[in-house]
């Protein structure tokens, strides 16, 4: 029984990192109708920068997030302004495939500057845990919990109050009539990036955390949070929630009771859980849990 | 997409429209790599000669991705995967069950085209962006079974593959030619550029009759292809079937040269390169598709050979610092955005300018 819970607390922490990355994935559908495959080269490059900042300079931890966050914004920025701008009114399937061609050269990016070994993140966190009853948790996974949360509130803050939230919406649900009223697409889009690489950094920093260290599979890791994205549906940040915690469950839980019970499914048969999980639930919903169906016209 | 200037060539009747090679410029390009392909292993050095068999095979994956992607409007990342079914289906067919040679390629191929033809569920119910992110779920799922199925694949150490191509007096493997015995890749080189032509001949068939027009039709609007009578089912999971079976071909052909597969040679990396061919190359156009391949192939080699005298690559392999490796993995991604910003059309655009302005020479139009 506590060993469930314990699977079930690192299931939960596990998905609170996918929905970090699937909400990357879902301002940025919502506001281009682009799938972002760039986003787990953000990640690796927002988990690297803070890795610099805190591990190879030193600073206070939080600090050197923050400082990170503040430069993954820009770097989004300047993809939305130089590339991804241009490409307005293009077919959905060329800016799908420029994504894919900003992964490779975000990746190696990273790999020109800080190799392909294993590095610490830096984190004051390490691999330090708290009892909580029968349970022994991981600090970082509590502040992965809470800091998903926090996230998740301001996301719903945002979307229900500021300008900028009700204008991303206006945008996404009918782009000609919220431009009739004034609303900037190009500000939407550029906000939409900016905010994608926060979510990037602290994604990175709880993929990263502990004893993890950084290399390229970080950024592997946000592949297997498409899944997720799809499971809840691309345009619903509930559906990104949803969606990342069904799979870090999946994935924990069948890491721990299906590889032991049936070694012939193969050791790794929990990395590919969430794409199971995901194709088995889009035959029967085929824009996912909470996603909206597209209206097509001839 | 940009303006389109009209061809100056005019066209005043159907027949005209749908002929196999409609220009003058065609048929003299295609005499001109007929000779090449004779002369080219010839006098090539042995390792430009390895390069060049490469190229021929994934210029085969790629004509599969282009009736795909191209042709059909459906992006998928699951290329590879077939790919790796080919591969894995040429060993098995080749060695347990002793198949002669244009049988073993023509039973994995069939493989190939028959595990495309299962994912049409998927490709009928998805559309856009959620097609693609299934696709590179199947991809995953493909990497998972050539991992762990390790009585066929020999799991993550890999297996060696003896599917010789040997076809009466023809053998690929030791060709002799006017007394003088060519080598493997020679002999490779003939035969792959052989294959490439065959299917490079069927895909433009495929394309320049009904079924093509119908794969264009769904790529360009698939409902209002629907209306006017163009069965989905039916050509959506042909392109699926068609494209894999062209992958498994490129992948048996590449299990048999290389000798040596694993499932490292089949990742997403290697979907990624086939979409650069074909957006480098030309998306939908069959000559795209073999330029992009060929292009592709040759610039890694390219900059490998000019690397030494680079000052920003640096030559450990280990550690920070620009690689060759790494060099060539951004570049892939760097021509993707390039391409698709400034010349969406790709090579075949520019050839098409280059031609139209010299036949309107020295008119500007």
């Amino acid at each position: 029984m506590s060993d469930l819970l314990q699977y079930l607390v690192a299931g939960l922490s596990l998905g609170s990192i996918y929905a970090l990355i699937c909400l990357g994935f879902v301002i940025i559908y919502r506001a281009t109708g682009v799938v972002n495959f760039a986003q787990g080269g953000l990640v690796l490059l927002g988990a690297y920068l803070t890795h610099q900042l805190a591990g190879v300079w030193h600073l206070p931890f939080l600090l050197a997030m923050g400082i990170a966050a503040l430069v993954m914004a820009g770097v989004g920025l300047l993809i939305e302004r130089l590339i991804l701008r241009r490409m307005v009114g293009q077919p959905v399937f060329a800016s799908i495939l420029i994504t894919l061609g900003l992964l490779y050269v975000l990746e190696q990016i990273c790999t020109t500057i800080w190799g392909y070994d294993l590095v610490m993140l830096g984190d004051s966190w390490g691999v330090r845990t708290v009892t909580l009853g029968a349970l022994v948790v991981k600090v970082a996974d509590l502040w992965t919990l809470a800091t998903s949360a926090a996230a998740l509130l301001a996301f719903f803050l945002m979307f229900r109050f500021t300008t900028v939230g009700i204008a991303m919406r206006a945008a996404a649900s009918d782009p000609e009539a919220a431009l009739a009223h004034g609303v900037s697409p190009r500000v939407v889009q550029g906000v939409a990036w900016a905010v994608a690489g926060v979510l990037a950094v602290l994604a990175g920093v709880f993929i990263a955390a502990g004893p993890r260290g950084i290399d390229l599979t970080v950024g592997l890791v946000s592949l297997r949070a498409f899944p997720a994205a799809i499971l809840g549906g691309l345009d619903s940040t509930e559906g990104a929630v949803a969606g990342g915690l069904t799979v870090g469950l999946a994935e924990v839980l069948s890491a721990a009771y299906i590889t032991p019970n049936a070694p012939w499914l193969g050791a790794n048969v929990h990395t590919v859980m969430p794409y199971l999980l995901m194709i088995v639930v889009l035959m029967v919903k085929p824009y996912g849990l909470f996603g909206t169906a597209e209206v097509r016209r001839a | 997409m940009k303006l389109r200037l009209p061809n100056t060539r005019l066209t005043t009747e159907y027949v005209q429209d749908t002929a196999l090679f409609r220009s003058w410029t065609a048929r003299t390009g295609i005499a001109l790599c007929a000779l090449a392909w004779l002369v080219a292993p010839l006098v090539l050095p042995e390792y430009w000669a390895t390069v060049l068999v490469y190229a021929g095979i994934a210029a085969i994956g790629a004509l599969g991705l282009n009736l795909l992607t191209g042709f059909t409007g459906q992006v998928s990342l699951g290329h590879a995967a077939f790919y790796g079914i080919g591969a894995y289906s040429a060993a098995v067919f080749a060695e347990r069950f002793g198949l002669p040679f244009p049988f073993w390629l023509i039973a994995a191929a069939a493989v190939g085209g028959m595990v495309g033809g299962l994912t049409g569920p998927f490709a009928l119910r998805l559309r856009g962006n959620y097609l693609v992110i299934v696709s590179l779920g199947l991809l995953v799922l493909g990497q998972h079974v050539f991992e762990n199925w390790t009585s066929v694949t020999g799991g993550l150490t890999g297996r060696t593959v003896r599917a010789p191509v040997v076809l009466g007096p023809f053998n690929a493997g030791s060709l002799v030619l006017f007394g003088t015995r060519l080598t493997r890749s020679q002999g490779y080189l003939y035969f792959v550029w052989a294959v490439v032509t065959v299917l490079a001949l069927a895909a433009r068939n495929i394309v320049r009759t009904r079924p093509g027009r119908a794969l264009q039709a769904i790529r360009d609007r698939d409902l209002a292809a629907e209306v006017i009578g163009v069965s989905q089912v039916h050509y959506k999971v042909g392109a699926f079937v068609v494209s894999s079976g062209y992958a498994a071909c490129a992948g048996a052909i590449y299990a048999s040269y290389a000798r040596f597969v694993s499932p490292l040679d089949f990742s997403l990396f290697l979907s990624i390169q086939f979409t650069a061919m074909i957006v480098v190359g030309g998306i939908g156009t069959i000559h795209g598709s073999i330029l992009g391949a060929l292009f592709l192939t040759l610039l890694p080699r390219a900059i490998e050979s000019v690397s030494g005298s680079l000052p920003f690559v640096s030559q450990d392999g280990s550690g920070a610092g620009l690689t060759v490796q790494s060099l060539n993995q951004a570049m892939f991604g760097l021509l993707i955005i390039c391409f698709l910003l400034f010349e969406p059309l790709g090579i075949a655009e520019v050839w098409r300018r280059i031609a139209r302005y010299f036949k309107a020479w020295p008119f500007t139009y």
